[in-house]
């Protein structure tokens, strides 16, 4: 067992646990694109850094890459971690506004404004349909192409794979394939719809009852009042 | 070193075996580029994946998937021929030989290559036509150089053409 | 011309062997160095060599003068450059038509052509002998000195130097442990960048078991730097024998070489060397006795500066594609095949010879006070003394670049030095007093870097140099980390908002922000320093860009969209040399009459500038 420090809290967890791995254990939410626990590790995304190392001498790392480690001062939450992540869900909401799954880490972290300008790009190559197709489909239909500014996802030589059975399953795990959102606008590419949104038990009852966002039972009951 | 067989060429081998890289290099080194028939053919002789030889291919600025022109064009883009001026003679080159950056004309005579740095500083900007250093290169200097060129090759193929 | 083609099975084998080659080179003593290096033999030093040897050839003087076609011999400015020995006299911008008079009156006669003589730019001085041209007694030069003595393809010349003395020391004299503490003690730290302290690396590795790797990182991508490829090609033993010294202390019993696409040379010549030392038995089983075996295998890159990291440098080998991993772990647990595995630079390797043989305190006498030895630096973009130069740690910015290099060309203003290749930072003159070595470079916002120096004066801009570089990393950049990908991508879009007159003052917090963004939270060291040159622009220039922002201006003259091109009437002679270069036909005007461009037709391209004999054009 490894014994390192959380957020200020002593924790213990099992040898080649990731940091994001505990954290997640311990109740601590950190953001991802890139992970997924059916897959290898990827470390692409820089979303679930976290600031390893004693004030003064930390360094952000991101978490799903790091193997937890006796005697490590990790901090999830802190200025420096928030303000990071704060800038690339900036940058990832500029690059690609029309997918839900940003427009909602958008939403929890107050991103309001997006000073670049707008991309609209369906791509933020996390690299979760490459390895899905290799790793759990065994396929290795498509790859990553180029490099730099130039690098995205494809088959060789642009054509259709062999290898691609099209089974789907890349567009199943891309988190801007599954969930499109419509609300931004050309020039705005902030939604911040579900934002605005109170959630829909509280003009039932009292208390708020599920975790559900939007909740369908909520909604279904609303189209028979 | 030792060299193990594809496709009738000697690829070498380090302490880890065969690579894809070295490879794709020894390919290229043969054909002058990597044609797609030959990849498809080494990655079912080697076992390796294609979509692994395609993605190393296009990550490596060394390999090129295209045939190069017959007259090969190196500009340097180093930060001392920047700094001396190396993009105004590559946009003169472009715009002269009509041919793109990184690619090859239409018609297959000249392929315009932009590298970083190769090391002849005191040179900058520096332009390597097929082999032959140019220094100190200026916008106006290239249009001497390649029209002049042209004019040889327009002159020696017509000597040529007499000649037979 | 070897002198004992035989196998050396003992270290007395090996003093008698060089015993020999000391012999034989002193015999030599009396030859033309002519510089061979990429920068002489692109100015035609290579047709030199041919017409110097079919000219002693014809006068029968091939016995008596010899001909060493050397690695770089320093003063790439006035390339190509000869050196006449014994006198160390030094030819500049030599040409074959020289050739005769050089061996007849200098070689034979003993005396000097003065046409061919280095005239210093600042004082008009002229100098006869190498050692007393100013670029050269400034410098320091342990480890480029042997450049102008030796036959980079010969064996005996390096051993008569002696070489391959420290290994045969440290093989049959010291354990691996005492080399590391040695290192240890010369304070010996990484000339690749980062400065990590070599001896640490060494030895974590040699407490390590089993099968383990020592790699020679030669992928130097840097633009506008060249040392490590200069001294590959001129004096590949000496890099060669720091590897086999190395792989003893850190008990790797396999070595090898990972050398850029962009060096066919320099990879001929590793190859030449590693197959001597293997036929004289410095590389093999069991080296002269010692019971250390050790193997030498020669990698090369296939072009991606990315590779230069030393966790893509292991994939790019392992035949991967090229992306950085997360360290830890550390490639000393789990590097090259999943195993131990220490990379040094070229000249790191090329230290540790140096290093062993004159013992670390001799070593430790060169430097500052955390910074020990010499650094080679190339010395490049708008200086007078373009070239090698090699210098003690500590030096300061000012006394290489004005006392070495000459100061800046064409008299013009010195404005700022980059250095640290793409991940460093520019210097602006105010800091020339620094000194050069790691710690003040990196408190000043760039770093050491590989050791490229480029110079540039006031004809440069800032916003435009920063953009250089952010295209090149935009580029180079695997691509994997979202900050490192499109961060890279929105800096430059910003800096080139800014250089087209776009850019606002919010921009400029943004640009800032972003770029501390970006250097926190990127997984390898390409990403996080690709900020610096923005960063290190915007604090030392932030006139630059306020001036390309508010007044729509570009100071230098450089950023396209904000200058205009002009004909001045009082110096225009009417030629027509401008008319006729012109690609658009923007340019008009009669015979000997002055001429004027048509700003709406005018690419900017420059050509009208570069063609005028007159001076006549100007940008504003």
């Amino acid at each position: 067992m490894i014994t390192f420090t959380m957020n200020g809290l002593e924790v213990t967890v099992e040898e080649g646990t990731t940091l994001l791995e505990a954290a997640r254990f311990y109740g601590i939410d950190i953001p991802t694109l890139c992970y997924n626990e059916g897959l290898s590790v990827y470390g692409a995304c820089r979303l679930c850094l976290v600031e390893i190392g004693p004030p003064g001498r930390s360094r952000l790392y991101s978490s799903c890459t790091y193997l937890a480690a006796e005697g490590l001062i990790v901090r999830t939450h802190s200025e420096r971690v928030i303000r990071a992540r704060k800038m690339i869900i900036e940058l990832y909401l500029a690059l690609c506004p029309s997918s839900k799954t940003i427009q909602d880490l958008a939403a929890r972290y107050g991103i309001t404004r997006v000073r670049f300008k707008p991309k609209y790009e369906d791509c933020l190559q996390c690299g979760l349909c490459v390895r899905m197709c290799e790793e759990q489909m065994q396929a290795k239909a498509i790859s990553f192409v180029g490099r730099g500014v130039d690098r995205r996802v494809g088959t060789p030589f642009d054509r259709q794979s062999d290898q691609c059975r099209q089974c789907g399953a890349c567009m199943y795990i891309c988190p801007v394939c599954q969930a499109r959102c419509q609300g931004p606008q050309e020039e705005n590419p902030v939604c911040g719809a579900c934002l605005n949104l109170s959630p829909p038990c509280l003009d039932k009852h009292e208390d708020v009852m599920c975790y559900l966002d939007p909740c369908v039972a909520c909604e279904l009951e609303g189209e028979t009042d | 070193m030792q060299f193990k067989k594809v496709l009738g060429l000697e690829v070498p081998c380090g302490p880890g075996g065969m690579t894809t890289v070295s490879l794709l290099q020894t390919i290229q080194e043969e054909y002058g580029y990597l044609p797609e028939e030959v990849l498809q053919k080494a990655a079912e002789e080697t076992g390796f994946s294609l979509t692994d030889l395609y993605s190393i291919a296009t990550f490596y600025k060394s390999f090129s998937l295209v045939p190069r022109g017959r007259h090969r064009i190196v500009a340097c883009t180093g930060t001392a021929c920047h700094v001396r001026g190396s993009d105004s003679v590559i946009e003169e080159i472009s715009r002269v030989l009509n041919v793109k950056k990184n690619s090859t004309s239409e018609d297959g005579e000249y392929s315009l290559e932009c590298v970083n740095c190769m090391g002849a500083c005191a040179l900058g900007p520096l332009v390597v036509v097929d082999g032959c250093h140019h220094g100190r290169m200026t916008p106006a200097g290239v249009r001497l150089l390649f029209t002049e060129d042209k004019e040889k090759e327009e002159a020696k193929a017509g000597t040529a053409g007499l000649e037979k | 011309m070897g002198v004992l083609p035989a196998k050396l099975k003992t270290s007395a084998d090996f003093y008698n062997f060089r015993k020999k080659a000391i012999d034989q080179y002193e015999c030599n003593r009396c030859y033309l160095a002519v510089c061979g290096d990429t920068g002489c033999a692109a100015l035609g030093s290579g047709d030199i060599r041919e017409h110097l040897r079919e000219y002693l050839r014809e006068n029968n003087l091939s016995e008596r003068i010899g001909i060493k076609y050397t690695g770089c011999l320093g003063l790439c400015e006035r390339g190509p450059v000869i050196i006449v020995y014994p006198q160390e006299i030094f030819y500049q911008k030599v040409s074959p038509q020289d050739i005769p008079e050089i061996i007849n009156k200098t070689v034979l006669g003993g005396e000097i052509v003065d046409r061919l003589l280095y005239k210093d730019p600042a004082s008009g001085e002229k100098y006869v002998y190498a050692r007393d041209i100013p670029f050269y007694t400034k410098q320091l030069r342990k480890l480029l000195a042997a450049n102008w003595q030796l036959d980079p393809e010969s064996i005996d010349d390096y051993v008569a130097l002696e070489g391959y003395s420290a290994a045969v020391k440290a093989l049959t004299e010291m354990t691996p442990g005492e080399v590391v503490e040695e290192i240890g003690q010369a304070g010996l730290r990484g000339r690749g960048g980062a400065g990590f302290p070599t001896a640490v690396k060494w030895g974590e590795c040699l407490e390590a078991g089993g099968r383990k790797f020592i790699i020679c990182n030669a992928d130097e991508g840097d633009p506008g730097a060249f040392m490590d490829r200069s001294l590959l090609e001129g004096n590949p033993h000496s890099v060669l024998e720091g590897m086999i010294i190395g792989g003893y202390a850190v008990g790797a019993a396999e070595g090898i070489f990972y050398i850029r696409a962009e060096y066919p040379s320099a990879v001929e010549k590793v190859k030449k060397a590693v197959e001597r030392a293997e036929e004289l038995g410095l590389i093999g089983e069991d080296i002269l006795g010692s019971g250390f075996n050790f193997q030498v295998y020669i990698s090369t890159g296939a072009g991606a500066f990315v590779c230069g990291e030393t966790t893509a440098l292991v994939a790019s080998m392992e035949g991967r594609v090229g992306e950085p991993r997360q360290k830890p772990p550390h490639l000393i647990e789990k590097g090259y095949l999943n195993r131990p595995t220490v990379i040094n630079n070229v000249e790191t390797l090329a230290n540790v010879p140096l290093i062993i043989r004159e013992g670390a305190q001799e070593y430790c006498r060169t430097g500052t006070e955390r910074s020990k030895g010499t650094k080679v630096f190339s010395l490049v973009g708008k200086v007078n003394n373009t070239g090698l130069v090699e210098v003690p740690l500590g030096m300061t910015l000012r006394e290489i670049i004005f006392e070495i290099g000459g100061g800046v060309k064409e008299g013009k203003e010195f404005k700022a030095v980059q250095t640290g290749g793409p991940s460093g930072g520019c210097l602006p003159s105010s800091l020339l007093d620094l000194p050069a070595d790691y710690e003040d470079l990196s408190a000043a916002g760039s770093m050491m870097g590989s050791g490229g120096m480029i110079v540039m004066d006031e004809d440069t801009c800032m916003v435009d140099v920063a953009g250089y570089f952010l295209r090149f990393l935009s580029e180079e950049s695997c691509g994997r980390c979202f900050t490192c990908r499109e961060g890279i991508a929105r800096l430059l879009e910003i800096i080139e908002d800014i250089s087209s007159g776009r850019g606002s003052m919010e921009q400029l917090d943004l640009l800032q922000e972003l770029a501390v963004v970006i250097k926190d939270s990127t997984m390898c060291g390409l990403g996080q320093t690709a900020p610096n040159p923005v960063l290190s622009t915007l604090k030392y220039f932030a006139d630059e860009y306020r001036a390309h922002i508010l007044d729509k201006r570009c100071p230098a003259g450089v950023c396209r969209e904000l200058v205009t091109f002009k004909i001045d009437e009082e110096l225009c002679t009417g030629c027509g040399a401008c008319r006729k270069n012109c690609p658009v036909d923007a340019i008009e005007g009669d015979k000997n009459e002055p001429h004027v461009i048509d700003i709406n037709k005018c690419l900017k391209c420059g050509i009208c500038l570069s063609a005028c004999r007159f001076d006549a054009i100007r940008k504003e």
